[in-house]
């Protein structure tokens, strides 16, 4: 059976259109990641979900019941928030304990829950302490501890790992995929950083604009991009989208010009793309190789060098002034200054036509 | 979260020039007359002056003077009145003013407004409404068929009826407190509640309460000492009458020095009631600030 099923929701604030028409269907224990910009809709749609909204069309189903309807507490989620919103005056047990009380759960059975909760999370030594005497990581745990004792259908959280330090995320993000092992519950993940949603999610749905721009595997978001948006969103650092014209000839598959005169040959089949309109040609920074001058497909003035250890970002301008990015190897010589060749790989481009939209490469389909 | 500090610090005298101007004017206007008055109430003084020390002579007075005692009992029993229902009432209004519509700011306001108005008006206003011959409560009490109640000459209605005067008057700046005290609570925690599954009532005990916790303390101590210097209701409503059951013990003060001009013996008086304030706040004070222990942040 399907876990969550949105169908056509649509939401405004007055004369603000949040959500436009947003479908969507999730399998059984799937996690789902929203990934957006700020202002996309993705938390507003959290929040319909969870009940704490209510959309102005659309119907929301969980495991098959219709809950749109219902009041949050009786819709069989447990949500995380973004900033825990635990109870600061109760202890931890009695933060966990809250819901299920209210549930008129037994009281043993509570007992057992929150224990096995506390074991879990490994916060049984904090049981009696109050909110405000603990650490933000170790707050964060008590939040997820307070959803995962009502053993909802479906997990919602709310950017989780952002109130975090850099060293604290990446632990609890490890932690969150061992999470998602134990319960038996889909989940839905809001985030902005792409980084949480490739490593975690089973599925990414990308939101921009009120509206979902896809939703696939994280790596059939990186590698087939459904537009420009999604394109430049996914993926560190952002693809380089460079304008590009459509070169007459023969031959299945396209080739561009640049800017600055360079012509690539890429493997995108020459047919279906728009004809005349300015085309965007969309290079990941490792479809761009570093050559010697001249040797490569075109020449370029490295204007910033980010070293990252295994390998080397090089931010390189063209004759035109476009930016482009580049990858090489990690104790690459290159300074700031230097002219370089680019070797862009025409076989794994991307070209994106004048409305946005994605057309992929045969090699890599 | 404390936070050591380096304590190493010289002793700079010229940070006290930065406190000197508030420092002189507060030793003038308080410390001074609080000195005085307890010289004053060790002495026999009237109004030519001079006077003659008596040591605990007006203390000893006071023990023994049913007229103070029975002020002293009054002013207890008004102050109970009116600040559980004051606190109450104010709490509600609070509740249900606490949106952000243009209506409930206008209400808001309206009931803020007789925070404003001098004590002297609001006797008046109050008169209007309690006499029983032409007052708005005689009328609606005749339009019933009732025999008018006598609110300020009937020993028994007449503290009640300065409570209901008081509550009337002093329930803007508690709505306010709480007011300001519910903005502080997160939304989110009424969200985490709602999918909580809480009922709106358990809502209001488990979160709303404890959340407020301070501002209720806040709420009762202010009002405890401020009632427990009740004076202008009673010597505007019913000049502490009839026969004494509405001598309150501040009025029994104003009594005191200004219509006999005992001021040795009002002195006398007037530290005995501060004391006692004192007393009934720390008490407040400590009953409240041990159970709340370990509250902290989220």
């Amino acid at each position: 059976m399907p876990s969550l099923e949105l169908s056509n929701v649509r939401k405004a604030y007055g004369e603000t259109l949040v959500l436009d028409d947003v479908s969507l269907t999730m399998e059984a224990k799937e996690f789902v990641a929203f990934l957006g910009p700020s202002g996309s809709g993705k938390s507003t749609l959290l929040r319909i979900i969870a009940g704490l909204e209510t959309a102005d069309a659309g119907e929301v189903r969980l495991e098959g019941e219709r809950i749109d309807g219902l009041p949050p507490g009786r819709r069989g989620v447990a949500m995380v928030f973004q900033h825990y919103a635990l109870y600061p005056h109760m202890t931890v047990r009695e933060n966990m304990a809250f819901g299920l009380r209210n549930a008129k759960v037994p009281k043993d059975e509570i007992e057992r829950r929150v224990a096995e909760a506390a074991r879990v999370l490994e916060i049984e030594a904090q049981l009696d302490k109050k909110p405000g005497q603990m650490s933000g990581g170790q707050r964060q745990r008590v939040a997820i501890g307070r959803a995962i004792v009502k053993n909802p259908k479906l997990f919602l959280l709310d950017e989780p790992l952002s109130n975090l330090d850099a060293a604290l995320r990446m632990r609890t993000r490890v932690e969150l995929a061992q999470l998602r092992q134990r319960v038996d519950a889909a989940l839905i993940m809001v985030t902005h950083d792409q980084a949480e949603a490739m490593t975690l999610a089973d599925r990414i749905v990308v939101m921009n604009d009120r509206r979902i721009q896809q939703v696939g595997p994280p790596m059939e978001i990186y590698a087939r991009p459904a537009n420009a948006f999604v394109a430049r969103f996914v993926g560190s650092p952002a693809m380089t989208l460079a304008p590009a014209a459509l070169v007459a000839g023969e031959g299945g598959f396209a080739r561009v010009r640049l800017g600055d005169g360079a012509e690539v040959e890429t493997r995108v089949r020459r047919e279906g793309l728009p004809a005349g309109g300015l085309l965007q040609l969309g290079l990941r920074p490792e479809m761009v190789a570093v050559a010697a001058p001249g040797a490569g497909t075109t020449d370029a003035k490295v204007e910033l060098l980010e070293r990252l250890g295994e390998r080397t970002l090089v931010y390189g301008v063209l004759a035109d002034g476009l930016e482009v990015i580049a990858q090489d190897v990690g104790d690459s010589r290159l300074q700031v200054g230097d002219k370089v060749g680019l070797k862009m790989d025409g076989a794994a481009a991307h070209l994106f036509g004048p409305d946005g939209a994605a057309f992929h490469s045969e090699a890599r389909a | 979260m404390n936070v050591e500090r380096g304590v190493n610090v010289e002793r700079d005298w010229r940070g006290l020039l930065f406190v000197a101007p508030f420092l002189s004017l507060y030793s003038l206007i308080l410390i001074f007359p609080l000195v005085r008055g307890i010289w004053l109430s060790l002495h026999r003084v009237d109004l030519f002056g001079g006077g003659q020390f008596v040591g605990l002579g007006n203390y000893v007075r006071l023990a023994n003077d049913p007229v103070f005692a029975t002020s002293l009992g009054n002013t207890f029993l008004v102050t109970l009145m009116i600040v559980p229902v004051l606190t109450m009432l104010a709490l509600l209004l609070a509740l249900a003013l606490n949106n952000a519509g243009r209506g409930a700011a206008a209400v808001r306001g309206i009931f803020f407004s007789s925070a404003v108005l001098s004590v002297t008006i609001v006797t008046l206003i109050w008169r209007f409404v309690l006499a029983p011959d032409a007052g708005l409560l005689g009328e609606a009490w005749q339009a019933a068929g009732w025999q008018p109640l006598a609110f300020l000459s009937d020993p028994d209605l007449v503290l009640p009826a300065i409570a209901v005067t008081t509550i009337w008057w002093s329930l803007g700046l508690p709505m306010l407190l709480f007011l300001a005290g519910l903005q502080q609570i997160p939304g989110d925690m009424y969200e985490a509640a709602a999918l909580d599954n809480a009922s709106r009532w358990r809502t209001f005990r488990r979160i709303t309460v404890p959340s407020l916790r301070r501002t209720i303390v806040l709420v009762v101590m202010l009002q405890t000492a401020a009632q427990l210097q009740i004076f202008g209701q009673a010597q505007l409503l019913t000049g502490g009458g009839p026969s004494g059951a509405s001598r309150t013990a501040v009025l029994f003060l104003f009594e005191t020095a200004f219509g006999r001009w005992e001021l040795g013996y009002a002195s006398a008086a007037a530290e005995v009631l501060f004391l006692i304030i004192l007393g009934v706040t720390l008490t407040q004070y400590w009953a409240t600030g041990r159970a709340s222990g370990g509250q902290g942040g989220r």
